[in-house]
C-alpha cells in the first residue's frame, strides 16, 4: 500500500514539474531572450490561464505527502526550513507579479513585474535542482555529534550553506557545489522546456530564435549531465544497485537520453509540439532515473548511526492508506477530466488571448 | 523554548489572519457572481453581466491573494509545527489532500476558463465555469473546517503506542458533530462580508453619483444576500455552534460568556464589561439576568458552569482575548442584523437609494465584516487552546524540534515584510478598479 502511495506521489511530483517547469522555463525566457513587447506578452500569454493550475500540482503533491507519509513531511519540512520558506516568498512572488503586470498600464510598473517574474522564476528552478540534489545527497538525520545523535532519528535542520560547500562534511547546507551542479542542471533544463512551450503555444517571432538558443543551451546542458552523472558516482557512489538488480530500470535514463538528443534535432522539426515532447521526455527520464536509484529510501542519511528514512518506515497507517485510494481515485478521474476541459478550451496558439482580458 | 513557540504562534496566527481576508471575501463573492451571470442568463440585461464582470475582476484579484497566502499555510504545518504533523498527519492529512485533490484543481482550471473565456465558452458555459469555481471555493473551506474541526472535537481516531494518531473511521471525520454547524456558520460569515462590500461599493457610487445605474443593482443584490446572510449567522448556524462549545468544551464557553463564577438560578448575558484575571471578575459590567441560561437551555434557572469549576490547567490560555473575540463577533452580528433589515425595509419601500445617510452606513460598513469573521476565527482557536487536538494534545508538543527561535524570527519578520506590501499593492488596485468601476467594460466595446 504504502508502494502504491509512492509511486502516487512520485508521478504528481513529476506532473509538476513537467507542467510548471514550462512556466518557470518561460520565466527564464522572458528573463533572458524576450526581447520587444510583443515578444514578452507571446510569453506571457502563452502561460496566462495554465500556470494557476499547474502550481496546483505541487500544492496537491504536498498534501498528499502529508497524508500519506507524515512523519517524511514533517521531518523534511523542519529540517529543509529556511530554502522551504525561501522557495515559499518565491512562489508568492513569482505569482503576484504575472497577476499585477497587466493591471496597470505603466511602462515601469510592468518592467518592474517582468523582472520579478522572471528573476523569481530562474531562482525557483534553480532551488528545486538544488532541492533534489539535497535529497539524493542526503542529510545528516538526527543531527550527530561526535558519534552521540542529539535529537530523535529522524529530524534534522540544515542551513542553507556551510563556508566549505563540501556535499561530503559533517554539516552539509543546503547549497554545496554538488546541489548547486544540479540546480544549474535544472536551470538549463526548464529554460529548454519553457522555450518548447512557448514555441507550441505562440506564433511569435521568438520562435525562430529559440530554436537557435536552444540548440546552443542543449549543448551546455549535454556538458552539464555528463559532469553530474560523473560527480554524482562519487557523492552517491550506491546509485547504481537498484539498476544491478532490475535491469528494466534502465528504461528511465533510455527515455532521457532519447529526449535528450530529440532536442539536437529541434531544427529539423516540422511541428511544433515536437521540441515540447523531447524535453518533457528528458524531465520524465531524469527525474524517474533518480527516483529508481533511490528506492526505497525517500532521504538518505549520511550518519552512520540513524536509518534512512525509506518509504516502510516513513507511511502513515493502513486504514488511512486504504480509505485513501477511494477518494484518491474519483479526485484523480476528475482532475484529468478537468484538464481535458480545459486544454480543450485553449487549444492551439494563444495569440489572440489578450493577457490583460480580464 | 518559550521564544520559540511565541514566533511559533505570531506566525501562524499572522500568517492565517491575513489569508483568511482573502478567502472569506471570495467564498461569498463567488456565489454572488454566479448571481448575477444567471441573472444575466434569464432577463439578457447587459448590465447584469457587466456586473459580473466587474465583481470578476475583484475576484481574481482576491483569489490570487487567497492562494499565495494560502500556500504557506500548508507548508507551515510541516515547517513550524513539525511535530503535530507527524503525530497526526495520518488524520489531518486526509482532509488537507483532499482540499487540494477536490477543490484546488477544480477552482483552478475553470477560474481560468472563466477569466480569459467568455468569448471561447458562450455565456452558458461561461456560467457553468462560474459555478464550478463556487463550487470549489466552497469545497475548500468545508475541508478546511473538517480539519478545523476534528482539531476541536476529535472524533474516529486512535492513539498507538508512540503517540502517533491514527485514522480507524473515515466516515466520522464528516460526521463529526462540530463540522456542519461551523462550516455553515463560517459560510454564513463570508456571505456577510460579501454581501456588505457588494452593497458598500453600491452605495459609493450612488453617493458620488456616477455609475448609479450599476449602484442600485450592488445594493440591491447586498442588501438582499445581506439580509439572509446575516439572520443565518446567528440564527441557526451561530446558536448551533454555540451549544457545541456548551456541550464540548464547557470551558471555553464560561470563558468566552466572561463567567468567572457558576450562578445559581441561571446566568445573566453579558453585553459590555472587561475581564479583570487578577480578581477573576468582570469590570464596568452591563449585563440581563438569566437570558444565557435561557438561549443555552431554553430555561430561565438552567445552571451555566463558570471557569471556577474547571482546573486552572485546562483553562483556555488568553481569557481576555477569546471574551473579546467572542463579544467583538457577536456584538457586530447584531448590529449587520439591524442594518439590512432596517435596509431592506426601504429596499422594499423603495425609499432605499433616496436614504443618504443608510448609504453612508452601508459604504462604512465594508471593515467590520473582516473583523467580526476574524474576531470569530480567534475565538475558536483561542477558545481550544491550551490544546492542539482538544484534550489530547497540547500545542507546546506540537512545535519543530530542530528550528531554532532564531530562524523562527527571521521568517516571521520576512511574512511581515512582505505581506505589508501585498496588502498596499491589492488596496490600491482594488481601489483602481473600483475607481472605472463597471462602465469601464462598457466603454471598451
Amino acid at each position: 500500500m504504502e508502494i502504491f502511495w509512492f509511486i502516487v506521489l512520485m508521478v504528481m511530483l513529476g506532473i509538476y514539474v513537467i507542467l510548471d517547469g514550462y512556466d518557470f522555463g518561460a520565466g527564464i525566457v522572458h528573463l533572458f531572450f524576450a526581447k520587444t513587447e510583443e515578444e514578452r506578452k507571446a510569453v506571457t500569454n502563452s502561460i496566462g490561464p495554465f500556470w494557476d493550475a499547474n502550481e496546483v500540482w505541487l500544492i496537491a503533491s504536498g498534501g498528499v505527502l502529508f497524508f500519506a507519509f507524515p512523519t517524511l513531511y514533517a521531518s523534511a519540512f523542519s529540517g529543509f526550513y529556511l530554502p522551504l520558506m525561501l522557495v515559499l516568498w518565491l512562489l508568492i512572488f513569482r505569482a503576484i507579479s504575472l497577476e499585477l503586470r497587466g493591471q496597470v498600464h505603466n511602462r515601469m510598473w510592468e518592467m518592474m513585474w517582468d523582472k520579478a517574474f522572471g528573476i523569481a522564476s530562474l531562482l525557483l528552478a534553480l532551488f528545486f535542482g538544488a532541492a533534489l540534489g539535497n535529497v539524493v545527497r542526503g542529510v545528516n538525520l538526527g543531527m550527530v555529534e561526535n558519534g552521540i545523535s542529539t535529537q530523535e532519528p529522524h529530524y534534522f535542520f540544515l542551513a542553507l550553506w556551510n563556508p566549505t560547500f563540501d556535499p561530503l562534511a559533517e554539516h552539509q547546507g543546503v547549497i554545496d557545489w554538488f546541489t548547486l551542479l544540479l540546480g544549474l542542471v535544472a536551470v538549463v533544463t526548464l529554460t529548454i522546456h519553457g522555450a518548447n512551450w512557448i514555441i507550441l503555444k505562440t506564433a511569435s517571432t521568438l520562435n525562430q530564435r529559440l530554436k537557435g538558443f536552444i540548440f546552443k543551451l542543449n549543448c551546455i546542458l549535454l556538458f552539464l549531465v555528463i559532469l553530474s552523472a560523473y560527480v554524482w558516482h562519487y557523492v552517491k557512489p550506491i546509485s547504481l544497485h537498484n539498476f544491478e538488480s532490475n535491469n528494466w530500470l534502465w528504461a528511465f535514463p533510455f527515455i532521457a537520453a532519447v529526449g535528450l538528443f530529440g532536442l539536437f534535432r529541434i531544427k529539423k522539426f516540422k511541428k511544433d509540439i515536437s521540441g515540447f515532447i523531447f524535453s518533457s521526455l528528458f524531465i520524465f527520464g531524469s527525474f524517474g532515473s533518480t527516483v529508481a536509484s533511490m528506492f526505497p529510501i525517500l532521504l538518505p542519511s549520511t550518519n552512520n548511526i540513524n536509518p534512512s528514512l525509506t518509504v516502510q518506515n516513513m507511511a502513515a497507517h493502513e486504514y488511512g492508506l486504504s480509505v485513501g485510494l477511494g477518494w484518491f481515485a474519483v479526485a484523480a478521474v476528475l482532475v484529468i477530466i478537468y484538464f481535458i476541459i480545459q486544454f480543450k478550451v485553449f487549444k492551439g496558439k494563444l495569440d489572440d488571448v489578450g493577457y490583460g482580458d480580464h | 523554548m518559550e521564544d520559540m513557540i511565541l514566533y511559533n504562534r505570531l506566525q501562524f496566527a499572522f500568517t492565517i489572519t491575513f489569508h483568511y481576508l482573502f478567502p472569506q471575501l471570495t467564498m461569498g463573492l463567488s456565489l454572488m457572481i454566479v448571481y448575477f451571470k444567471w441573472k444575466f442568463l434569464r432577463t439578457r440585461l447587459e448590465d447584469y453581466n457587466h456586473a459580473a464582470k466587474f465583481w470578476m475582476k475583484i475576484f481574481a484579484l482576491n483569489f490570487t491573494m487567497g492562494v499565495v497566502t494560502g500556500i504557506p499555510m500548508e507548508f507551515q504545518f510541516g515547517t513550524n509545527w513539525a511535530k503535530f504533523s507527524e503525530l497526526t498527519g495520518g488524520i489531518i492529512g486526509q482532509t488537507l489532500a483532499m482540499e487540494g485533490m477536490f477543490s484546488f484543481f477544480l477552482e483552478s482550471s475553470f477560474l481560468g476558463m472563466f477569466l480569459f473565456g467568455e468569448k471561447l465558452l458562450g455565456h452558458r458555459l461561461h456560467f457553468l465555469a462560474g459555478l464550478m469555481v463556487f463550487l470549489g471555493s466552497w469545497a475548500s473551506g468545508f475541508l478546511i473546517i473538517a480539519t478545523h474541526s476534528w482539531m476541536q472535537y476529535p472524533v474516529g481516531y486512535e492513539i498507538l503506542e508512540n503517540g502517533k494518531f491514527v485514522l480507524n473511521n473515515f466516515t466520522a471525520l464528516f460526521n463529526n458533530p462540530w463540522l456542519w454547524p461551523s462550516y455553515l456558520h463560517n459560510q454564513a460569515g463570508s456571505l456577510i462580508t460579501s454581501s456588505f462590500f457588494v452593497a458598500a461599493i453600491g452605495a459609493f457610487y450612488l453617493l458620488s453619483d456616477k455609475q448609479s445605474r450599476f449602484g442600485k443593482i450592488f445594493v440591491k443584490t447586498g442588501v438582499i444576500f445581506g439580509v439572509i446572510s446575516s439572520i443565518l449567522v446567528a440564527f441557526p448556524t451561530g446558536d448551533m455552534a454555540a451549544k457545541n462549545v456548551v456541550k464540548y468544551q464547557p470551558v471555553t464557553f464560561a470563558a468566552m460568556e466572561g463567567i468567572f463564577k457558576t450562578e445559581k438560578g441561571g446566568s445573566e448575558i453579558v453585553l459590555i464589561g472587561q475581564p479583570d484575571m487578577k480578581n477573576k471578575k468582570l469590570d464596568n459590567k452591563i449585563a440581563v439576568p438569566n437570558v444565557l441560561s435561557f438561549l443555552t437551555y431554553q430555561r430561565w434557572d438552567a445552571e451555566i458552569k463558570g471557569l471556577n469549576e474547571f482546573d486552572e490547567s485546562i483553562h483556555p490560555t488568553n481569557i481576555p482575548g477569546l471574551y473579546y473575540g467572542y463579544h467583538i463577533m457577536a456584538g457586530l452580528g447584531t448590529i449587520f442584523i439591524a442594518i439590512m433589515v432596517l435596509a431592506t425595509f426601504l429596499l422594499w419601500k423603495n425609499k432605499l437609494y433616496q436614504t443618504k445617510w443608510l448609504l453612508w452606513i452601508l459604504m462604512f460598513m465594508i471593515p467590520f465584516p473582516y473583523i467580526a469573521n476574524t474576531a470569530g476565527w480567534y475565538t475558536a482557536e483561542l477558545g481550544r487552546q491550551p490544546w492542539l487536538v482538544y484534550n489530547l494534545m497540547r500545542m507546546v508538543d506540537g512545535v519543530s524540534p530542530t528550528v531554532s527561535s532564531g530562524n523562527a524570527l527571521f521568517t516571521l519578520l520576512g511574512f511581515i515584510g512582505l505581506y505589508i506590501l501585498l496588502g498596499l499593492l491589492f488596496l490600491m488596485l482594488v481601489l483602481k478598479i473600483i475607481r472605472k468601476g463597471p462602465e469601464a467594460q462598457i466603454n471598451l466595446k
